[in-house]
């Protein structure tokens, strides 16, 4: 299994869409997950009894199989990019939720009763006081979420979609092994920088950590 | 929306679509063999090298380093790889999930052994237990917890993506997925789906069950 470098030197320009459409996707899938995450999280840890039920939920979410995922959401979005974002987003909450539960969880009860002695209104606390100091956390699950995205993209390609997974496809059917050791090390590397870039975002965001580490 | 779950549920409960080599009843026991197996693999591997890892303390950056990279690792592409490396074999299915599965135990297991006390550690060695009885004796025991969870997270992921199987024209429920797909019957492609999932959570609720009737003395 040799890689037939000519084919790397003539593909360049389609490995670099693909690249590009491969990162938006996993991207825009992280930052919905966030999006619908964050609240649901503040829902899960003020209201107990609900907790239990959101987190089992967003596990049964996560069985499901990527693949039947993207196809069982073709009758809704058909076979476009949204359905690929959709499939991720689902994949990303199972992360996000637990750990933005864990962040929340994670913040002293003093430093929030302090906070409500200052006067300070839950909302603003919620803001200013839990989400900081839960962001460690919260940062922890993003990092996972975002790798576990950038490799599941590639899922997306029966569905005609997929970044770099297309190069697997193409691969498969030409029984050609070039592509697919290709599209495996890029999408190693994407994850790699990726998850790097994400640690110097959570350096730069939580000054106050920097001492005790 | 509807009528697709009505005629899903009529998928699902036809009576010969269980039987037969084609059935649910033998696909089911293709997807749960090539999961349990897999799973199996993986711990015999990942266990003793965690296991090693949380107690020596040595090789931790691999530990830690080892579920980011399992979890980057595109398992289609490693399926596709290992399939035109091999030809038609189930071996590509397997290492893909194999290699799906080490991580997650590996840095369980790790997690577990390093998170237990060192004091106890330092008692049990001053009470005169030797190194491995104070792995098998303390810490494995102490860890056992999240180990078990190390397992559970594996033993779904692999239930999940053995549907990759068919991928190659192998069985186990993704034969509907993949099947159904080439038809487009939306039907079959949410029946596979479905059973799929519930095998997860089924298999997830036993091992739960399993750690509890175990090891009654430790919360889990």
């Amino acid at each position: 299994m040799t890689i037939d470098w000519s084919w790397l030197a003539d593909h360049t320009d389609d490995l670099t869409t693909l690249t590009v459409s491969h990162l938006q996707a996993a991207l825009s899938a992280v930052f919905f997950g966030l999006l619908i995450s964050l609240p649901l999280a503040v829902i899960a840890h003020r209201i107990r009894p609900l907790r239990g039920l959101l987190l089992g939920l967003s596990n049964v979410l996560f069985t499901i199989p990527s693949i039947a995922i993207f196809v069982l959401l073709l009758p809704v979005s058909g076979l476009t990019r949204t359905t690929t974002v959709i499939g991720l987003t689902i994949y990303t909450l199972v992360v996000l939720l637990r750990n933005t539960v864990e962040g929340l969880d994670s913040v002293p009860v003093k430093t929030k009763e302090a906070a409500k002695a200052m006067g300070t209104r839950p909302l603003r606390t919620l803001l200013t006081v839990e989400l900081p100091l839960a962001l460690p956390v919260i940062m922890a699950g993003v990092r996972i979420a975002t790798v576990m995205s950038i490799s599941l993209v590639s899922v997306a390609t029966y569905i005609g979609d997929g970044g770099l997974g297309q190069l697997f496809t193409d691969g498969f059917q030409r029984n050609f092994p070039t592509p697919v050791i290709v599209g495996v090390v890029l999408t190693l590397l994407l994850a790699l920088v990726a998850d790097a870039l994400l640690v110097a975002i959570q350096y730069v965001l939580t000054p106050w950590t920097r001492r005790r580490a | 929306m509807y009528e697709l779950f009505k005629n899903l549920g009529n998928w699902l409960v036809t009576g010969d679509r269980w039987s037969g080599t084609d059935g649910i009843a033998h696909r089911l026991a293709e997807h749960l063999q090539y999961s349990l197996l897999a799973t199996l693999v993986a711990a015999a591997i990942a266990l003793p090298v965690g296991l090693l890892i949380g107690h020596t303390g040595r090789g931790a950056f691999l530990a830690i380093n080892l579920s980011s990279f399992g979890r980057a690792l595109p398992t289609v592409g490693l399926v596709v790889l290992v399939f035109l490396a091999s030809g038609l074999s189930m071996w590509p299915v397997y290492i893909a999930l194999v290699a799906l599965a080490v991580p997650s135990i590996v840095t369980n297991t790790y997690a577990g052994m390093t998170a237990v006390d060192q004091d106890v550690k330092d008692a049990a060695r001053g009470q005169g237990m030797r190194a491995h009885q104070v792995l098998f004796q303390v810490e494995l025991p102490l860890a056992l917890p999240l180990i078990m969870t190390g397992l559970r997270l594996a033993l779904i992921q692999v239930v999940a993506t053995a549907t990759i199987a068919a991928y190659v024209s192998f069985g186990g429920l993704g034969r509907y997925v993949f099947d159904g797909l080439a038809q487009r019957d939306l039907v079959q492609v949410l029946g596979g789906a479905v059973l799929v999932a519930v095998l997860a959570v089924v298999l997830d609720l036993a091992l739960s069950a399993l750690q509890r009737v175990l090891f009654r003395h430790r919360p889990a």
